[in-house]
C-alpha cells in the first residue's frame, strides 16, 4: 500500500495556466450582451417579469455552485492522484479504438454537468492522454452524461425522448476523438507538433 | 430531489479522491484543496454572468418565429438553421434544453430539435469563450471543436433513420 512510503510519487507538472484576470473581453462581452437583454426584458415586460427571472437564475447559481465546487475539487485531485502510467495505456497515445470506447464510457459515467468536465478533462491531458480520447470524454459527458439528463433534459422532454436521443448520440464521441486524432496529425505534419 | 443526488455522486467523488490524497501524503492533500479552491474562485464571476444572464436572454427570445424555421418541413435547412442557433444560445444548463422543448411543443421536427440541442450542447458559443478557452489547453478546444463540427448533423440524420421515439 502507499501508505508504506515515506515520501510521495514524483508529482505530474501542474497544469500551466496562463495568469488571467477574472474579467477579460470575453466575458466583459457576453455581460454586455447579458445586460442588455436584461434591460429590453425591463423595459418591455416590466419590473415584475425582470425580478421573477431574476430570482429564479438567481436561484439556479445557488443549485449549481455546489457542483461547480466539486467539480473544481475533483479536476485539481484527479491531476495529482491519476497514474500517469495508467493513464497513457488506457487513453494515451497507443491507446487506439479501445481508447476511445474507455472515454466515451467514461465520460457516460462520471458524475457532473457541463461546468465540472473542462478542468477534469484538462488534467486527463497533463497526465498523458491522448487528445482524442479526451476530446471523446468531453464529448461523451455532454451527449450522454446521465446526471445532465436527469437534472435538465428528462423534465423537459420526457423520458422517451431523452432514450430516443442518446441512442442516436451514443456513436458521435468516437466520431469526434478520430476526427481529432486525424486533425491533430495533419496539423502535426504540416505545421510541426505545437 | 434529483438534483441532490448528483450532488451527493459529486461530493462521494471529492471525499473519494481527497482520501486517496491524504492517503497519499498532506502536501498532495493541501495542494489540490488549494488549486479547487482557487479554480473555484476565478470561475464563479464567470458562472454568476452565464446562469443569470441565460434567463433574461431566453426571455427576449420569439419562440414562435424559432418554431416555424424548425419545422418537420423544413429539412436540411431547418437543420442548419436549428444548428446555428443552438451555437448561438447561451449556455448553462437550461436555456437550450427550455427552447427545445418550446420548439417541439410548437411544432418544430424531432430532427431538427435533435440537431439544436446536440449544437447547442457540443457548441454554444458563450460557454466557449466563457469557460472553454479561460480552462483548457488552447490546442485541445480547437481540436474538440473541429470534431464536434458534423455532429448534429449526424445526430439529425440519425433522427430521420430512426424516426420518432
Amino acid at each position: 500500500m502507499t501508505t508504506a512510503e515515506p515520501t510521495p510519487p514524483p508529482l505530474p507538472p501542474i497544469i500551466k495556466r496562463r495568469k488571467r484576470k477574472p474579467f477579460d473581453w470575453s466575458t466583459a462581452g457576453i455581460g454586455l450582451v447579458m445586460t442588455t437583454a436584461a434591460a429590453i426584458v425591463f423595459f418591455r415586460d416590466g419590473r415584475d417579469r425582470f425580478l421573477e427571472i431574476l430570482y429564479t437564475d438567481l436561484r439556479l447559481f445557488g443549485d449549481v455552485l455546489l457542483k461547480v465546487a466539486a467539480g473544481c475539487l475533483i479536476g485539481a485531485f484527479l491531476a495529482r492522484l491519476l497514474p500517469r502510467e495508467l493513464v497513457a495505456k488506457w487513453i494515451g497515445a497507443e491507446s487506439g479504438f479501445l481508447g476511445l470506447l474507455i472515454a466515451t464510457l467514461l465520460g457516460a459515467v462520471l458524475p457532473g454537468g457541463p461546468v465540472t468536465i473542462y478542468p477534469i478533462a484538462s488534467a486527463f491531458l497533463v497526465v498523458g492522454a491522448d487528445v482524442g480520447a479526451t476530446i471523446a470524454f468531453i464529448t461523451s459527458w455532454t451527449l450522454l452524461g446521465y446526471t445532465r439528463a436527469l437534472v435538465w433534459e428528462i423534465p423537459f422532454f420526457g423520458l422517451d425522448f431523452v432514450i430516443w436521443r442518446t441512442l442516436i448520440s451514443l456513436p458521435l464521441p468516437i466520431i469526434a476523438g478520430l476526427l481529432a486524432r486525424v486533425v491533430a496529425r495533419m496539423v502535426a505534419k504540416n505545421w510541426g507538433n505545437t | 430531489m434529483t438534483l441532490y443526488i448528483v450532488e451527493a455522486l459529486l461530493w462521494t467523488l471529492v471525499a473519494a479522491l481527497a482520501l486517496a490524497a491524504a492517503v497519499k501524503g498532506r502536501i498532495l492533500f493541501r495542494d489540490g484543496v488549494r488549486e479547487g479552491a482557487m479554480d473555484f474562485l476565478r470561475l464563479l464571476p464567470k458562472v454568476l454572468i452565464g446562469v443569470v444572464g441565460s434567463g433574461f436572454i431566453a426571455a427576449i427570445m420569439p419562440p414562435d418565429i424559432m418554431a416555424r424555421w424548425l419545422g418537420p418541413e423544413s429539412g436540411f435547412l431547418g437543420v442548419v438553421i436549428a444548428v446555428l442557433g443552438g451555437a448561438f444560445t447561451p449556455g448553462g444548463p437550461v436555456v437550450g434544453f427550455s427552447i427545445g422543448a418550446a420548439a417541439i411543443k410548437s411544432g418544430a421536427g424531432a430532427p431538427q430539435v435533435i440537431a439544436y440541442i446536440t449544437a447547442w450542447a457540443l457548441y454554444a458559443v458563450q460557454r466557449f469563450f466563457l469557460w472553454e478557452l479561460p480552462i483548457m489547453p488552447r490546442r485541445l478546444v480547437w481540436l474538440r471543436l473541429i470534431g464536434s463540427l458534423p455532429l448534429p448533423f449526424i445526430a439529425a440524420a440519425g433522427a430521420m433513420l430512426l424516426g420518432r421515439p
